[in-house]
């Protein structure tokens, strides 16, 4: 039910409002407060109790005092945090482009694949075609065949740029990914939606444009997400063409002084960028949901 | 009425971010009885069943179920819903699951009654409403009047104490409207106490023994359906009730 304001504000009963809480309204709200007080005590104490079995845990490993020293050396992290930061600007370059061209890649994909009529046969076929693939072939073995073995052929006119080779193979494969998550969504839009669409005179382009997309996409925002952020990560792996992101910068401390505290820096470091996107992302979506259902206390 | 009766909401408010939706509503709803609320859209009818469900919290005020206040922080909100049967006006039905599986899954998760138990009363109020052989077919399967009639066996399949109908005729064709009023026509015979939302005068008057008229969220005229429909005291009872008959309605 919904209730809009102007009515109310409007009507005449409006005006007739001197509402003043009752005590049972009063001595309910004392009960939940003191409800969320012993829930939130509650919480403190048992995420108090956990750390600190974590941290005895590990601390009293037989091999602590050799762990910490190898990968949890002070100096080295500090040594490594401005190398690792400034390798981390490309892994975020690459991010950017590569997310923008995985997208458009994966929608013109998703939507080739749920394209009708026996003309697109050839499209469908090779859409499909595609996905099996890159989605089959280890993303390793992707990227040493498009960075080592283009180059190996010699062509004119083409790249042997590994971050510009690495970044393509990045985008052949998460493309094949996020086709799916876009045709699990598409596929997922009800079909009484398009029968609506269709029957106000759109054409199947203009049904799929305006209305089975939208709510595709904002259905699928959390997997497109997770393969984001995926990617985030694994935009490191160009480093095994030699370009020198957040983990090559890491990868040369380490060869140089064998202590492996900068590869945790670098570890830190893609976390902390990946836990901002997702909040963002959460905030995008609960302030989309909010705008169009209504929810109510269950 | 002396007897305790199974609903009963005092002083209740509730409110949607700033606008009040239900202001200061009393009801009292006695046992086998029917209670018929009518008002137009938005007039806080769906709101009042969602209250009384808890489906939505309300601001201020008491409810009370069988003279046990649920509205108090400290009851059960679970084992509230357990004795009470709601039917929406969408139907709300599970379209991943058959007929049967929808029917049986309050009994067998919640109520913890055995498999073939459950299925034997799905089966045995299936076919009361007139839909035996249906218990394998998924809802999609159905027509909107069927489906209907499915979400009541649902409701109904707990054996609760109170009944909530949403508007359950809203969302049907005309011709298969009766058949869903049929079966509440059986259901207050067999003495099942209801609470509709309603916008169907006619059956209203004929099934209801209290009648309430809301607007703005007010309770502006209560009484028998002799009382509101054939002689209402407010002037906007009687405008909204006009209306209705200008539309054919009643």
């Amino acid at each position: 039910m919904t209730v809009h304001k102007e009515e109310l504000g409007s009507g005449e009963h409006e005006a007739a409002d001197d509402y003043v809480p009752s005590p049972r309204r009063l001595d309910r709200e004392r009960h939940k407060r003191a409800r969320a007080r012993r829930a939130t005590a509650i919480g403190a104490l048992s995420t108090l109790l956990t750390a600190v079995v974590l941290y005895l845990v590990v601390v009293n490993a037989p091999g602590w005092p050799r762990t910490k020293e190898t990968f949890f050396d002070w100096g080295y992290a500090r040594e490594a945090f401005p190398k690792v930061l400034e390798g981390l600007w490309l892994n975020v370059r690459l991010l950017l482009i590569c997310g923008v061209a995985v997208l458009v890649l994966g929608m013109l994909i998703a939507v080739a694949r749920t394209l009708r009529g026996p003309v697109f046969f050839p499209l469908r076929f090779l859409a499909a075609a595609y996905t099996d693939f890159f989605r089959g072939l280890p993303l390793i073995i992707n990227l040493m065949i498009v960075v080592l073995g283009v180059p190996a052929l010699r062509l004119q006119g083409v790249t042997v740029d590994p971050v510009l080779l690495g970044g393509t193979a990045l985008t052949l494969t998460y493309s094949a990914y996020v086709a799916e998550v876009f045709r699990a969504g598409i596929e997922s839009v009800h079909p009484s939606q398009r029968a609506a669409a269709r029957s106000l005179g759109l054409n199947n382009r203009q049904a799929l444009r305006y209305v089975v997309l939208p709510q595709a996409v904002r259905r699928q925002v959390p997997p497109l997400l997770n393969d984001l952020v995926s990617l985030q990560k694994d935009t490191g792996l160009v480093s095994i063409g030699g370009a020198v992101d957040a983990v090559r910068a890491a990868d040369i401390i380490v060869g140089r002084s064998l202590n492996y505290t900068p590869y945790i820096v670098a570890g830190l470091v893609f976390v902390a960028l990946t836990i901002p996107m997702t909040r963002f992302t959460d905030w995008v979506t609960a302030r989309m949901d909010r705008r169009q259902a209504h929810g109510g206390a269950v | 009425m002396s007897q305790t009766p199974v609903l009963r909401m005092e002083s209740v408010r509730k409110t949607f971010g700033g606008s009040v939706v239900l202001r200061d509503v009393d009801l009292e709803v006695a046992p086998h009885t029917v209670t018929a609320l009518i008002g137009a859209s938005g007039s806080g009818k769906s709101t009042l069943l969602r209250c009384a469900n808890l489906l939505e919290e309300i601001d201020d005020g008491a409810i009370w179920l069988d003279d046990e206040e649920i509205t108090d922080p400290r009851a059960d909100q679970d084992a509230v819903r357990r004795r009470i049967g709601v039917v929406f006006q969408a139907y709300n039905l599970f379209p991943h699951m058959t007929v049967s599986e929808n029917i049986t899954l309050a009994p067998r998760r919640v109520h913890g009654v055995a498999r073939a138990e459950a299925e034997a009363r799905a089966r045995e109020l299936l076919e009361r409403l007139g839909l035996g052989g249906k218990a394998d077919a998924y809802p999609d399967r159905l027509s909107g009047g069927q489906q209907q009639r499915v979400a009541i066996v649902r409701a109904l399949a707990v054996r609760p104490r109170l009944l909530l109908l949403d508007e359950i005729t809203a969302a049907l064709d005309p011709e298969l409207v009766g058949e869903v009023l049929t079966v509440v026509r059986d259901l207050k015979d067999e003495g099942m106490t209801m609470v509709l939302a309603t916008h169907e005068m006619g059956f209203a008057r004929e099934v209801a023994d209290q009648v309430c008229f809301l607007e703005g969220g007010v309770v502006l005229e209560r009484g028998t359906a002799e009382q509101v429909f054939g002689d209402p005291q407010q002037e906007r009872t009687r405008r909204f009730l006009r209306r209705i008959v200008e539309a054919g309605r009643l």
